[in-house]
């Protein structure tokens, strides 16, 4: 009786690991999506492939650095680097080709200048790389200490976590305590007035996307390792869920695109597990639309009440 | 014995979360009247119009429209916008809000939208009913523009119109709903005084047509030309009523509007 | 030096865009084999069509901003492209709507079976961007789902035909009034939402939908689709594979007239009319006694209503459907035809239907560009021409009476 007890606290256990893993790595998007959102009030649909790009530019290095024999450290370090480097280049040229222009547009145009790079992006990729599912060399080995755990926690789980946890306390510091990250909460409440008072509107909101894509980048990285595969479409539905999470949040606020996250990654974890995996994605977006429908504002965010 | 007034607001209160924008504000106006409501920025006039025409829901008071010779009262409150209009109820706007991309006629045409019916059969088919009220919509739309100085430009862009002739198209737009009392939003934002001076004409000359006027204005001449009552708020309050005259060696106004005591 | 400013600044973005697209576009990894190919001629490529690329368009900003705003005729003629002007000279614009159909029905006597084929795909597209213009264009409503409403046309024939044995002529009208039931369905729950938030909802329906049709496989036969649907009869004469093919062009010819008769109809319309009024502004359009919710319902329904009526030719066409056909890709085709044409603008539609389906069959050798050329328009058309290719025309209208300027006092 008790071993069945164990078994079951255990697969409750890996499940619940397995949620919070998918939801560091959602935050890591999500961030993105509500920071882009909170300074110019965009649905950055191209954040996905972003993400996605990041993942690419991970495996193009490390497999290149593998082949010519480089080591295992050097290899995680370089390609992450590179991930980043390229995802916020990437991030920073998209807003200035497709966004900045549109900046005083009706509000519809962005949007559909977006689904347009996203678009874009992804036969970009294809055409330049392949079709094909290519796998990601194993950059996180198994930790001799995790042993234990290592049935219901893996050390990739765990690097992920580690990862993500550094890298939003990081962020927080950045964003309450450094003169970018205040003028980043300053434009993103009042851009008229952060322009009066001498912030260069402009190159914030540069280094808004990319920061969102450092980020998106650091997870493509980490979930390629992780699953061992990528291909150029894992932006669109990561995209669509992470937007979800952030969503979920409260768009436009930080500690909202984790919290949703989190709650999205853990709940999406114990449905399939528990449930049945099929209708997985369903899920997602039958979340999504029900958010958007009855409480757009999110859990942490603010409802606007429009003026007249 | 007075009628009964067309609109009858009492106590009407709106918050927006810890702020009283409105705070339990009594107004009324009787048939055939211009009433001006005026008051500094930020007292609460448009919040006001809006509550009036179904923007926001008043959180507390009533509004209560009578339509000139009827009895039956109907109250606004919680009416949406449209059905505001159906009433009887027009408005402008203090932001122009035109429809920039249709032409100078068919805004006006829309504003006969709901005195109208066709509907889906009566578009594709363009039966015999359809096009007696189509050509109605359109005469009734050249005859507004012939009031408001605007029929010449009747298929120019609205876009396309100087700020003057956009303000008097919202104006001839509103008129098309055929309501019996009509809300002016600052109709004379803007405008210089010979452009004024045309309104001042316009407004008196839709009076004498059988509607009656509520207006929120700045310009203190047109303001005192015009009304036959005058309404002044502040901080969402009525601090005064009364005759142009009355109001205009009112203390409380001049304290409101100047922030000092006349003989301070 | 202007031009010495503008190549420098050209050679400067070329080399950054070397830089951003190094490691996709130059590496080139076999993970399996274990080799790299460095391919290193994509970047000169790539270097010397950002130059290019910039230059053009810096030089086609400067002259936009060089010409003159032209003035506007006393008699109120409609001035502007020569598109324009054909259409709005009544004879000029009969003489070309005849040449055109004329054109039209010979075009199978001269092309082959495939060609025809071909044309019959573009002419479901101009209706398919006709209906989606009445919910986009004309009421202002980014619907990205638009597919859902495709799938359920195609997906009702396939089933009723199975199950019931029903015909093309009959689904016709099931169709299209199930799907007009879909939108308004659909349209319910997104009426108070705003224009993006509205545009996510009606993507996460089309997703929804597809993946309900993916996974419910006791209902639509899952990932492998329903076959062997019967192509449209014509009072039971058999015909053959080419006779069917020209069959279609003919049926799709008389849906477009249809169509085009009807979305004409509707644009100077009072209906019509509150569309753009609620595109323009919801407020306003609300302050003038329009029912903004039932203007938006009736949108939808009617704009699903077409994508409806296709769908079930769509699966007569191809006599073979399956979930992977109804992607948030489509909507997203759909949608750049829209845009590209021009939001409202009948013949801009058409035209932009025409061009991108038909301009991927005749430049063969580009074809794998498809897709990145699409959402390339997608961008080009927000920032440089939002108005799309044919702007809109209002039509104008007279009166009786004569009217001058107001005499200055």
């Amino acid at each position: 009786m008790l071993q069945f007890f164990f078994i079951k606290m255990d697969y409750f256990v890996e499940l619940f690991f397995g949620g919070i893993t998918r939801g560091a790595i959602y935050a890591l998007i999500a961030l993105g999506y509500t920071m882009v959102y909170g300074i110019i009030g965009l649905i950055n649909f191209a954040h996905g492939e972003i993400y996605m790009i990041g993942a690419f530019t991970a495996f193009i290095v490390a497999t290149v650095l593998s082949i010519y024999g480089f080591p295992l450290l050097a290899i995680v370090i370089l390609a992450g680097f590179a991930a980043v480097i390229w995802s916020s280049a990437y991030g920073y040229t998209v807003e200035r080709i497709a966004y900045k222009p549109l900046r005083h547009a009706p509000r519809l145009s962005p949007l559909i200048s977006a689904i347009g790079m996203s678009i874009f992006l992804q036969n970009y990729v294809l055409l330049a790389q392949t079709s094909d599912f290519l796998p990601f060399p194993e950059l996180i080995p198994e930790f001799p200490f995790m042993e234990p755990v290592a049935h219901v926690v893996g050390s990739s789980d765990l690097m992920i976590l580690i990862t993500t946890a550094i890298i939003m306390l990081i962020l927080t510091v950045v964003i309450k305590f450094t003169r970018v990250g205040k003028a980043m909460r300053a434009t993103a409440q009042d851009r008229t007035m952060a322009m009066l008072v001498g912030i260069n509107v402009n190159r914030i909101i540069s280094a808004t996307f990319i920061i969102g894509s450092a980020l998106a980048a650091v997870g493509g990285l980490l979930i390629a390792s992780h699953i061992g595969q990528i291909n150029f479409y894992i932006g669109f539905l990561a995209g669509i869920k992470a937007f979800t999470a952030a969503v979920l949040g409260g768009i436009g606020s930080i500690p909202g695109a984790v919290l949703g996250s989190l709650i999205l990654g853990l709940t999406e974890s114990f449905a399939t597990g528990y449930v049945s995996s099929d209708y997985e994605d369903v899920f997602a977006f039958s979340l999504l639309v029900l958010i958007l429908i009855f409480k757009p504002s999110g859990l942490l965010g603010k409802a606007e009440t429009k003026k007249v | 014995m007075m009628a009964t007034p067309i609109l009858q607001i009492s106590g009407l209160t709106m918050d927006f979360g810890g702020i009283r924008a409105l705070n339990r504000l009594d107004l009324d106006v009787h048939a055939g009247e211009i009433v001006a409501l005026i008051g500094p920025n930020g007292a609460g006039k448009t919040t006001f119009f809006n509550c009036l025409t179904g923007i926001y829901t008043p959180t507390a008071g009533e509004i209560l429209l009578t339509p000139p010779g009827n009895s039956k009262s109907i109250s606004l409150k919680g009416l949406k916008p449209n059905h505001v209009t159906e009433k009887g109820l027009a408005r402008t706007f203090q932001n122009i809000r035109l429809f920039s991309q249709m032409t100078v006629l068919e805004n006006v045409m829309i504003g006969q939208h709901c005195r109208t019916k066709a509907f889906i059969l009566g578009a594709i088919l363009r039966n015999a009913a359809t096009r007696r009220e189509e050509r109605q919509i359109v005469e009734k739309s050249y005859a507004i523009l012939d009031k408001v100085g605007l029929a010449h430009l009747a298929n120019e862009f609205a876009r396309n119109l100087p700020y003057g002739a956009q303000r008097r198209l919202e104006i001839a737009r509103a008129l098309a709903t055929e309501p019996f009392l009509l809300l002016l939003d600052e109709p004379a934002a803007g405008m210089n005084p010979q452009e004024t001076q045309e309104l001042d004409r316009l407004i008196k000359e839709i009076s004498t047509d059988g509607h009656s006027i509520l207006l929120i204005e700045h310009d203190m001449k047109l303001v005192m030309s015009l009304s036959d009552r005058i309404f002044v708020m502040d901080y969402g309050k009525k601090i005064a009523q009364g005759k142009p005259a009355e109001i205009r060696s009112n203390p409380a106004v001049i304290k409101a509007y100047l922030g000092e005591d006349v003989d301070a | 030096m202007f031009y010495l400013n503008e190549i420098k600044r050209a050679f400067l973005t070329s080399l950054w865009f070397v830089f951003l697209t190094f490691p996709i576009v130059v590496i080139k990894v076999d993970p399996i084999e274990r080799i790299v190919r460095w391919r290193w001629e994509n970047s000169l490529y790539m270097a010397g069509g950002i130059f290019v690329v910039y230059l053009l368009v810096k030089f086609f900003i400067h002259r936009k901003s060089q010409a003159v705003e032209p003035e506007v005729d006393r008699d109120n003629e409609v001035k502007g492209s020569f598109i324009h002007r054909i259409l709005a000279n009544p004879k000029q614009r009969n003489v070309l709507i005849v040449v055109l159909l004329f054109a039209a029905l010979a075009f199978p006597q001269f092309s082959s079976s495939y060609q025809t084929n071909v044309m019959s795909t573009a002419l479901m597209y101009v209706v398919l961007g006709l209906g989606l213009n009445i919910v986009v264009g004309m009421a202002g409503l980014l619907d990205l789902g638009y597919v859902a409403f495709y799938a359920v046309g195609a997906y009702s024939y396939a089933l009723l035909n199975h199950h019931f044995d029903l015909g093309f002529w009959a689904v016709l009208p099931i169709g299209g009034g199930l799907a007009a039931l879909f939108g308004i369905l659909l349209g319910f729950p997104v009426l108070r939402l705003r224009g993006d938030y509205l545009a996510i909802v009606t993507l996460g329906f089309g997703e929804i939908i597809r993946l309900i049709l993916e996974n419910w496989s006791e209902f639509s036969k899952g990932p492998s689709g329903i076959s062997n649907i019967p192509r449209p009869g014509l009072f039971g004469i058999e015909l053959s594979l080419k006779g069917e093919i020209i069959y279609l062009y003919y049926l799709m010819i008389l849906f477009v007239i249809v169509t085009i008769f009807i979305v004409n109809r509707l644009q100077d319309s009072r209906l019509g009319r509150a569309w753009i009024a609620l595109r323009e502004d919801e407020i306003a359009c609300q302050a003038m006694g329009i029912d903004k919710r039932k203007t938006k319902l009736v949108a939808f329904a009617l704009g699903a209503f077409w994508a409806g009526i296709i769908g079930v030719v769509f699966a007569a066409k191809t006599t073979f459907i399956n979930p992977a056909s109804f992607t948030f890709l489509e909507s997203a085709i759909i949608l750049a035809i829209v845009v590209l044409g021009g939001m409202g603008s009948i013949v801009g539609v058409i035209l932009g239907a025409l061009i991108l389906i038909l301009l991927p069959e005749y430049l063969r050798a580009l074809s794998e560009y498809r897709m990145l050329a699409f959402g390339a328009i997608l961008v080009a058309m927000m920032v440089f021409r939002p108005q799309g290719l044919i702007s809109n025309i209002r039509r104008t209208y007279h009166s009786d009476k004569k009217f001058h300027p107001p005499t200055q006092q």
